[in-house]
């Protein structure tokens, strides 16, 4: 069973979003997808200043498998994006929750936080999607 | 590796004298132009040419040694006699600016080509010129935007591409300067129509399908979705990759389709794998036959000839110095002729009897099958996504344990909507003596994953080469060769 932390907010799309102090979220994608998707050869993050919208596809993520997308979870601006992953996308296989984040972003509707799951629903989820 | 490249084959002043060239160099040549060092070629003697390139066709995997079910490829026998007539020297040998009086045969083939072509598809016009399937691709979508260019809707930018579709599609309209907007599947395979109706607008330029699906299975509203596209304004482009399951008894034209690409390479049994030449020839109605990339083939009286952009103003112009790949073509060409009409029906229905008793025979040995209630076209999916639940052998592990048995595998992990999967194809070309025995050998591997996983996670074991490091090939990309000593560094 892949790890879900109790500590921030899942989507639907196997994206994690977490409040941080400063009032920026950051955002990753989980265990259970980093999984899925098999060993990252590349991260396309997106261009500085950018301007996300909830559901908006906004990184490309290419593993030996695949390309696939990730959709913002929430809206806003971008504030980061975790330069590390250029040299060293492999940091999302080893640490999706950690040191594999992907962007942070100020958020334009924190509310949005609470439309999104919390760890007991997005296992649930992962439960019932996986059969 | 088993075999060195041939640069570590070289040595200095060692050469082929009987292939040397027998007219003097050109003397004529402005001198900053002459180079100065000698080129890096290696330096062997034409048996070291031959053996080493007779050893790595050895190495390959290849349809003439073995089954090859790579699904949505269409791996099919490539029959000698399409090669030997494609070879004649009266083809080979053909200047492409001969005068069209000199080259009236070969024109006659292509002009019946292109007729033959409007047959098996319904469409109204032709063009062979592209010289692959994506290049097919983009003349398709170029000619479906200059369409609404030219009726003063140039808004229209958005393709529709379903989620289980080929890849190529929504790179195809990026591309071609357009939107990529994908709408889901339903459970049942087909199309969602409603995530379509919702899409459709006043910026759809059309909607890109395969029929049948890379899903396997045939799209039966096919004509409700033309009607949704239509309505709305946009056109309806066929990727002809799966033309294959319905050749000769369906026509993508009485589907509604506008503009089709059809993979010579593919259905009508051209060489590809290691780079073809493909042949992506593209076929529209009435209302696209302006836009056909040039040249194409016309009748003049007793003459054929060329019809280029003085014929065709509104053209988007060529995509290729002369006629495509013409070696292929004419390949296509003999295949046709071959067939006939009733034999090309007989290719799909082979084609979906062989996919059909594949599909049973495994779902009988236990298989999980994918859309098992319904029917397989000429390909269907295999989930493993139990077995490596159970076992943790993948389906990357099944496909290289299979290339011990001698079977080239199968597409692995697309489409990317089912988990685990193989997609199979195994075309019209195979006997049920060798469907029978991939299916011995998926069951004996299975067997294996539950019995003793080591074993298939070791495989292959007797290829030229084991499991590659796939990641580090990605990450540290190095696929030019040098030598130690490189006079041009």
């Amino acid at each position: 069973m892949s790890e879900v932390p109790g500590d921030r907010k899942y989507s639907g799309e196997h994206e994690w979003v977490q409040l941080l102090d400063d009032g920026l979220v950051m955002i990753g994608i989980t265990d259970h997808a980093q999984e899925a998707l098999g060993e990252l050869v590349y991260v396309e993050q997106p261009e500085d200043g950018a301007t996300l919208a909830k559901g908006d596809a906004c990184i490309v993520i290419e593993s030996v498998k695949a390309a696939s997308d990730v959709y913002a979870p929430i809206s806003g601006a971008l504030a980061e994006a975790n330069d590390a992953l250029a040299d060293e996308p492999e940091l999302v296989n080893k640490s999706p929750y950690e040191e594999g984040w992907l962007v942070k972003i100020d958020p334009s509707d924190p509310a949005e936080l609470d439309e999104l799951m919390d760890a007991d629903a997005y296992s649930q989820f992962l439960a019932e999607s996986s059969g | 590796m088993p075999e060195p490249i041939i640069f570590e084959l070289s040595a200095p002043g060692r050469r082929a004298g009987g292939h040397a060239p027998a007219s003097p160099p050109a003397a004529d040549f402005p001198a900053q132009y002459l180079r100065h060092d000698e080129p890096l070629l290696p330096e062997v003697s034409e048996l070291q040419v031959v053996r080493h390139f007779t050893r790595l066709s050895q190495l390959n995997y290849s349809i003439d040694t073995h089954f090859y079910p790579l699904g949505s490829c269409t791996m099919k026998y490539n029959p000698r006699v399409c090669n030997r007539l494609a070879m004649l020297p009266e083809f080979i040998e053909r200047h492409p600016l001969a005068a069209t009086e000199h080259g009236q045969g070969f024109l006659e083939c292509m002009y019946e080509l292109q007729d033959m072509l409007k047959a098996v598809t319904g469409m109204t016009a032709i063009s062979l010129t592209p010289m692959a399937g994506a290049q097919g691709e983009f003349a398709g979508v170029a000619m479906i935007r200059a369409y609404h260019d030219a009726r003063g809707e140039s808004d229209r930018r958005e393709i529709i591409v379903p989620d289980a579709s080929h890849g190529t599609n929504p790179a195809t309209a990026t591309m071609c300067g357009c939107t990529a907007v994908e709408i889901p599947t339903g459970p049942d395979g087909d199309v969602d129509l409603d995530a379509l109706r919702r899409v459709v607008g006043p910026a759809t330029a059309g909607i890109m399908l395969t029929n049948p699906s890379t899903l396997g299975v045939f799209e039966r509203q096919i004509t409700e979705i033309a009607d949704i596209v239509h309505k709305a304004g946009g056109l309806l482009y066929y990727d002809g990759a799966n033309l294959n399951a319905i050749l000769g008894r369906a026509l993508p034209a009485d589907m509604g389709f506008d503009v089709i690409h059809l993979n010579l390479h593919k259905t009508f049994s051209t060489p590809h794998g290691g780079g073809g030449p493909g042949s992506g020839v593209v076929g529209v109605n009435e209302r696209l036959a302006p836009f056909l990339p040039v040249p194409i083939v016309g009748r003049d009286g007793e003459q054929y000839v060329w019809l280029t952009e003085a014929d065709r103003p509104q053209s988007i112009g060529r995509l290729s110095a002369f006629m495509g790949n013409a070696g292929i073509l004419l390949r296509a060409y003999v295949y046709m002729r071959l067939l006939g009409a009733d034999g090309m029906r007989r290719v799909s229905e082979f084609a979906t009897l062989n996919a059909n008793y594949l599909m049973k025979r495994l779902q009988m040995a236990g298989f999980e099958v994918t859309f098992a209630e319904r029917r397989a076209s000429h390909e269907f999916i295999v989930s493993l996504q139990s077995i490596t639940k159970e076992t943790g052998i993948s389906a990357m592990d099944f496909a290289k344990a299979l290339l011990d048995r001698g079977f080239h595998a199968p597409t692995t992990y697309f489409p990317l909507l089912v988990p685990e999967c193989l997609l199979i194809e195994p075309t019209e070309t195979e006997t049920r003596q060798e469907l029978d025995a991939f299916v011995a050998a998926l069951v004996e591997i299975r067997d294996l994953a539950y019995k003793s996983p080591d074993t298939i996670q070791a495989a292959p074991i007797s290829m030229p080469v084991r499991r590659l490091d796939d990641v580090r090939a990605v990450r540290q990309l190095d696929v030019v060769w040098q030598p130690d000593n490189d006079p041009t560094e």
